[in-house]
């Protein structure tokens, strides 16, 4: 099939200043993916995966200049959470702002000292998860990542880990490009908490394949950058073992373009595969939930709880997925997507899809957009709480359920607070 | 402590009169009952006077301890001092009941110039004041007014009120929907807030919340207008022979 001219006009450009580097299985594995992506170009937004965002910034030749973001007297997010820090500037690790990469129970390495070493866990997690999430859909912006990005963390966890990993992105370029590729394994038992905080660059493509073995547990807390002109493209692709666990929050306050896919497989019985998000967006705001769930063991349950609080022409997307396959019975999954939306000018475009193959299955999913309740609102003022306070209130309980994926009682207060504080700044 | 002068009142997006010229004066610590056939403005009554939006005043004032409440954010009408039961408590999910009471107390302590209550000093208040009506410590961490049932609804209306200590009190049929004893439970939480500085106005349209709760006047409302005024035979005399005569008379 001959590719459409403007998929591979968009890889050439994009890709122009771009060389693949490395030797060993690192290498091979970039190597294949070059191939790979050109024979899928980069999405336009004609592709039907790209119908409600429009790529074109994020496969543009050079990133859109994005202005630096002052976040004032605002605590860094999980500033109070004591962990392993490793801090990125401009999307480069930057050791000597990191704390040694040392914890029981985790090997931590960086990409640049993977190559040439036979790392031979990574090399079943690298680029191979990412290359069994193009099917049904091709997600070529993960493939260049996987070709290109020499920025990243592996980190193998074979117990349980005493205090979380946290990455720390900090933006001091205006043209900052950043190509971020992690590798997660959990071994059989281990458990991991990762967090991930900040402004990564004006614009960021970036890949996390996390592999959970069987009864393994890994949680995944992310706070992404205040800044309001980045542009990103993030995937998580994770592979959950039987009785394991995967569980993904993200806090979305600001950006102008926001694409956040979550390719999920239970490949194991009894998995549990969490995936929720909380967006906030003011004015030029794009925020795009992509998920596709997969479901292939018995027994397993997976949720998606997104929940979106748009203003002042902001725009929220949400495309999800859940695929149950032949023989994954007893399956049981939900799915809710929901938006407030604090006045007339902004929109809500959600595409919920169930697709089911098994005969004993409970799915469930609901999509709605709404505004805040005039009623409670009312009840609330009536009781003498000010009616912002109690605007407040209803949007933080709207937003209550993603936050309540969050399994961490400390971390959840930090995401609660972050968006109260938000609330505070953004009149509505 | 409330005095209601020739208050009109209409729709605010339809050309419909709901009050026709209210006229109601409260003293301080007497309770007065407004009993009416359906649709004779009882309820916008109340919710004009708490500052519910969809309402437009044509005419005249409601004073509360001589400052006006017409003009008043809802918020500010709570803080002076006015406190509406609902008929139909609003469900918030998302919102415990905890939170939700502490951020009103405190919020109106704060516009009084008050000092804030701590979370100790909070719950300590809290759990005495809902031993008595009987509300269990669940009632409390649950989301306002999910899953409760009609009792626990009126019930948690009337911890609120406790909480808050208004001077003015409206319950807007805080009899609907209760067996006798929950209404009993209701009324002794009604009553252990009697004093001399608070005022009730309660809204029913049956005698029998008048047995537990005893009114010093009752007001029979028609047609957006209080149209005769008594004491508590008032209300004896609607149950036995319905309002038809009333409404007559008043013609």
């Amino acid at each position: 099939m001959m590719l459409v001219q403007a998929k591979t006009d968009a890889l050439t450009a994009r890709s122009g200043a771009l060389t693949v580097s490395g030797s060993g299985w690192l290498g091979a594995a970039r190597r294949d993916a070059v191939a790979r992506l050109a024979a899928m170009g980069l999405p336009t937004k004609r592709d039907e995966y790209w119908r409600y965002t429009d790529p074109a910034s994020l496969t543009a030749a050079t990133p859109t200049p994005a202005a630096l973001f002052d976040a004032g007297d605002e605590a860094p997010a999980f500033d109070g959470i004591d962990a392993v820090k490793l801090v990125f500037v401009d999307g480069v690790f930057d050791p000597a702002q990191s704390d040694d990469p040392a914890l029981a129970g985790v090997e931590i390495t960086h990409l640049s000292q993977a190559e040439g070493v036979d790392i031979h866990w990574a090399r079943d997690v690298y680029g191979v998860l990412e290359t069994r999430g193009q099917t049904p859909v091709q997600r070529p912006l993960a493939t260049l990542n996987t070709a290109y990005a020499t920025q990243g963390f592996l980190i193998r966890a074979t117990a349980k880990a005493a205090k979380p990993v946290s990455f720390l992105y900090q933006n001091r370029s205006t043209t900052s490009d950043a190509l971020l590729h992690h590798c997660i394994k959990l071994e059989h038992g281990a458990e991991l908490t990762l967090l991930e905080s900040g402004p990564a660059a004006a614009r960021i493509t970036a890949v996390m394949e996390v592999e959970v073995a069987d009864g393994a547990r890994f949680h995944h807390i992310r706070s992404q950058g205040r800044d309001h002109e980045r542009r990103a493209a993030t995937h998580v692709f994770s592979r959950v073992g039987a009785g394991a666990l995967f569980k993904s929050f993200t806090l979305t306050a600001n950006g102008c373009l926001t694409r956040n896919e979550q390719i999920v497989e239970l490949v194991g019985n009894d998995g549990v595969a969490h995936v929720a998000g909380a967006a906030v967006g003011d004015g030029i705001f794009h925020h795009d939930d992509t998920v596709f769930m997969t479901h292939e063991g018995q027994r397993c349950e997976s949720r998606q709880v997104f929940k979106k609080v748009l203003m002042n022409g902001a725009v929220g997307v949400f495309q999800g997925k859940i695929l149950v396959k032949q023989g994954a019975q007893k399956t049981d999954g939900y799915q809710i997507s929901q938006s407030l939306l604090l006045d007339g000018d902004s929109q809500f475009l959600a595409k919920p899809e169930l697709e089911i193959y098994a005969d004993d299955v409970k799915c469930s999913h609901g999509s709605t957009s709404g505004a805040i309740d005039d009623t409670a609102l009312f009840y609330l003022q009536s009781r003498g709480v000010p009616k912002r306070m109690a605007q407040s209130l209803l949007v933080l309980a709207f937003l209550a359920e993603a936050i309540g994926e969050i399994e961490d009682e400390a971390i959840a207060e930090d995401i609660r607070s972050r968006l109260e504080g938000w609330l505070q700044r953004h009149e509505h | 402590m409330l005095n209601i002068k020739n208050l009109h009142v209409k729709l605010e997006e339809e050309d419909k009169v709901i009050l026709n010229g209210v006229d109601l004066s409260i003293g301080a610590g007497e309770v007065h009952a407004i009993m009416g056939p359906n649709g004779s403005g009882k309820s916008t009554l109340s919710y004009v006077l708490a500052g519910r939006e969809g309402y437009t005043v044509t005419d005249g004032s409601a004073l509360l301890e001589g400052e006006e409440l017409l003009e008043l954010e809802p918020e500010a009408r709570a803080a002076a001092g006015l406190f509406l039961a609902f008929q139909y408590p609003v469900e918030i999910p998302g919102v415990g009941n905890m939170t939700f009471l502490r951020t009103a107390v405190n919020a109106q302590r704060k516009a009084r110039g008050e000092e804030e209550l701590s979370a100790g000093e909070f719950l300590k208040i809290v759990r005495a004041k809902a031993k008595t009506l009987q509300i269990d410590a669940d009632m409390l961490k649950r989301p306002v007014n999910v899953g409760f049932s009609g009792g626990e609804k009126k019930r948690n209306e009337i911890l609120q009120m406790a909480m808050l200590e208004p001077k003015m009190c409206i319950l807007d049929e805080t009899d609907s929907g209760l067996d006798v004893d929950a209404m009993k439970l209701v009324a002794e939480g009604v009553n252990a807030l009697r004093d001399a500085g608070r005022s009730f106005l309660v809204i029913t349209h049956y005698q029998r919340l008048l047995d537990h709760i005893k009114p010093d006047f009752v007001h029979i409302m028609a047609a957006g207008r209080i149209i005769k005024s008594g004491g508590p035979e008032l209300a004896l005399e609607v149950e036995n022979n319905g309002y038809a005569d009333l409404l007559a008379e008043a013609e």
